[in-house]
């Protein structure tokens, strides 16, 4: 059965209605249906990014909310569902259609299984480097954080699986909230002669000294290929300045233009930016800087079937972004002739744990670097009963659950939870453990906070964040959610200017009174010096109180203004 | 090895005193300019203090290039180029447009220097940032808008 039939066959059973045992499903057809990907050309680069130190195979569910203002507006990433399925030519009712969006997201869950897990990742990895033995595998970074492991051991469990799955080159963003000393410890030995970090965008304060390497040149197939580093331009504004307080970061396209045109003169044939931008800026940036073949992208957490080809001055540029949670691993296949990028192959290939065996040296180093902690990983704090997860532009359901917590626990009237991206999801009737709760919450700054905030201030918070998402210059987007509000009820007018997008503003019915002070809980200070018990433990013993957790109901802000929009499901 | 400039200074013991940014303050004090300016450093609008300083009208140019952060990472020491590349370009004076008192200061630039400063300002709030030119009698300007955002919540 070739790719084709095999994908008619699910969607046939699919149409028919059919609830598909997983194993059952998958065994249908080979491997080799979805994951043939025959050589292209003379140039191989594999890529997965924001996997934020998903070992095991998760589920997660992609958005059904991610809007597009200005002129991204119902263009990749900014398209949900079925209307992501339309423009990238995928059939409902598959395995891809699953992978993709959060259609029938249950149902397809317990068809298709889990996604993601370095063992079936390190697999596929083996099976596309055998047609293509000098392909370089990217990682673009947020790999050392996301769960307890690799908190407690400050990623490097995350180090050692890299290491072992033949990561090459990576860049960075949450791996800086370890702190600078334990960055440059990492890099200088951990990584040494195995992974290159690079990051043209990272300077010293106080005489802008790059920190890192900006690129590094590697001949692949005959041809020289730079592979210049693009950490998050935000990571002293997102996350706590305090760990990077000597460096600085940005975009820094003049800087990139320069860092492009050296490697050029140093004979690169190809020149791809590893970036941790986000899709939005990546698109930017590649219509304004000349010279890069491929941006090959993460941040955003989006995952894109096809990249977006974008003209600039100097020809043009592909911009793809990888998804998350190591559930893709991206294949970018080029043709070079004559110095030049003459043709290009890209998939997106989902990471299928049912349909691609664990390999067993990486089974074995995950399970030697969880053991210390299994046990205390493994508690099971309660029986979720509605799906849990957290992607979403405004509010994701563990979010809920997280913010219900704090309330509670805090005695808040409001809570705020960060919109960050990265998360797992919980099916229906699943044990939450205590690894669930680490998966959303394991971050180096948790401190839980309760603060008495006015009204106006509350508004302020507010309209700074939604004005990080959905300010129409991608290069003043930071990438992240909208923060998740517990209590609170609101409209959000997304096409507004700042200061007009948060409106209506309710408690409990009532107007929120811009001089009132309000006792507001929330967690993840960046301030230096922010104290508090930390969230997982606060949401855990919340969990543990109860046996059992009824769905929660969603607060979601009234929307205005994106009717129609693709990015809303 | 540590090959930054930080770390070799380091190493060699003289750390600390080479740190060459210029803080807003520093351009205040009245013994620094003689002619200072009072009045243009007192106004609360940049509109107030360039007449203060008797600037009635400025073209806009592409010939000026501010690279400032399009996000500043902290609020309270903003790093900014100015660059002009208009032919005779005597002045470059710079406004912070929502700051309190907007006026940053001039910088006179001596013939034959190249028109390029950089500063280290304060910017309370998300604002314009203008650089104004004089060249040859005449005024030119340039504006960039730096983000100041309280910060958290990234992906």
């Amino acid at each position: 059965m070739n790719r084709r039939e095999f994908l008619e066959v699910l969607a046939a059973a699919a149409a028919a209605g059919l609830v598909l045992d997983s194993r059952a499903a998958l065994a249908q057809a080979s491997a080799d249906a979805l994951y043939r990907v025959p050589r292209f050309g003379n140039v191989s680069l594999l890529h997965f990014t924001d996997c934020h130190a998903q070992l095991l195979p998760v589920y997660f569910r992609e958005p059904s909310v991610n809007i597009g203002v200005g002129g991204a507006a119902g263009k990749p990433p900014h398209l949900v569902g079925e209307r992501l399925l339309k423009a990238f030519d995928i059939e409902p009712g598959t395995p891809e259609a699953h992978a993709f969006t959060y259609l029938d997201f249950e149902a397809a869950a317990k068809t298709y299984g889990k996604v993601g897990g370095f063992a079936h990742l390190a697999t596929l990895v083996k099976r596309l480097r055998a047609e293509r033995p000098d392909a370089l595998l990217l990682d673009g970074g947020d790999t050392w954080q996301g769960s307890g492991v690799s908190l407690w051991t400050k990623g490097a469990d995350m180090i050692e699986a890299c290491k072992a799955l033949g990561v090459d080159v990576m860049t960075g963003h949450w791996e800086f909230t370890y702190g600078a000393e334990r960055v440059k410890q990492a890099v200088e030995k951990e990584l040494a002669g195995k992974i290159e970090f690079v990051a043209q965008n990272v300077k010293t304060q106080d005489f802008g000294d790059p920190v890192f390497k900006p690129y590094t040149l590697r001949t692949l197939g005959g041809v020289p290929v730079a592979i210049v580093g693009q950490a998050f331009p935000y990571t002293p504004i997102a996350n706590p300045r305090y760990m990077v307080a000597e460096w600085t970061f940005g975009i820094q396209e003049e800087e990139l233009q320069k860092v492009v045109n050296e490697a050029r003169g140093k004979g690169a044939q190809v020149v791809v930016l590893l970036s941790h931008n986000g899709m939005d800026v990546d698109l930017k940036l590649a219509s304004r800087v000349r010279g890069i073949d491929a941006i090959l992208g993460g941040h955003t957490h989006d995952g894109v079937p096809q990249p977006t080809v974008v003209k600039n001055a100097g020809g043009r540029t592909l911009v793809a972004n990888s998804g998350s949670n190591s559930k893709f691993l991206s294949v970018l296949d080029m043709e070079v002739k004559g110095g030049k990028v003459a043709g290009y192959r890209y998939r997106l290939l989902p990471v299928f744990a049912n349909l691609l065996p664990a390999d067993a040296a990486m089974a074995e180093i995950i399970a030697r670097t969880r053991a210390p902690y299994e046990q205390k990983l493994g508690e099971r704090l309660a029986v979720t009963e509605g799906l849990l997860y957290r992607r979403g532009n405004f509010n994701g359901t563990f979010d809920q659950l997280i913010l219900d917590a704090l309330m509670e626990v805090k005695g808040a009237e409001i809570a705020f939870s960060p919109g960050f991206r990265w998360g797992t999801t919980i099916l229906p009737g699943q044990p939450i453990t205590l690894e669930h709760v680490m998966d959303q919450t394991a971050i180096t700054y948790p401190f839980s906070t309760l603060s008495e905030l006015t009204g106006a201030q509350i508004k302020e918070v507010l309209e700074d964040v939604c004005d990080n998402l959905f300010n129409p210059d991608p290069y003043k987007q930071q990438g992240g959610d909208m923060v998740r509000v517990g209590g609170l009820a609101y409209t959000c007018v997304p096409g507004a200017k700042m200061g007009g997008r948060i409106v209506d503003m309710r408690l409990g019915g009532k107007p929120l009174e811009p001089a009132k002070k309000y006792k507001v809980a929330g967690w993840a200070p960046v301030a230096e010096g922010a104290s508090g018990e930390p969230i997982w433990e606060v949401v855990a013993g919340w969990l543990r109180a109860r046996k059992s957790v009824p769905p929660r109901k969603l607060n979601l802000p009234r929307l205005q203004g994106v009717e129609g929009n693709p990015g809303i499901a | 090895m540590d090959q930054t400039r930080r770390g070799v200074l380091k190493g060699a013991g003289t750390a600390g005193a080479l740190v060459a940014a210029f803080a807003t303050g520093a351009l205040r004090p009245a013994d620094v300019f003689a002619a200072w300016n009072k009045s243009a450093f007192d106004a609360k609008s940049t509109a107030d203090a360039l007449k203060a300083m008797n600037i009635t009208s400025a073209a806009d140019s592409a010939d000026i290039v501010i690279r400032a952060p399009d996000i500043a990472e902290n609020g309270a020491v903003v790093p900014i180029d100015i660059t002009s590349k208009i032919p005779g370009t005597q002045s470059i004076s710079l406004f912070v447009e929502k700051n309190p008192f907007p006026y940053v200061g001039t910088f006179n630039v001596a013939p034959g220097a190249e028109p390029y400063v950089h500063v280290r300002v304060k910017i309370g709030e998300s604002s314009n940032v203008r650089a104004v030119v004089a060249a040859a009698g005449k005024h030119y300007q340039t504006v960039k808008e730096v983000k100041v955002t309280i910060g958290g919540c990234g992906g």
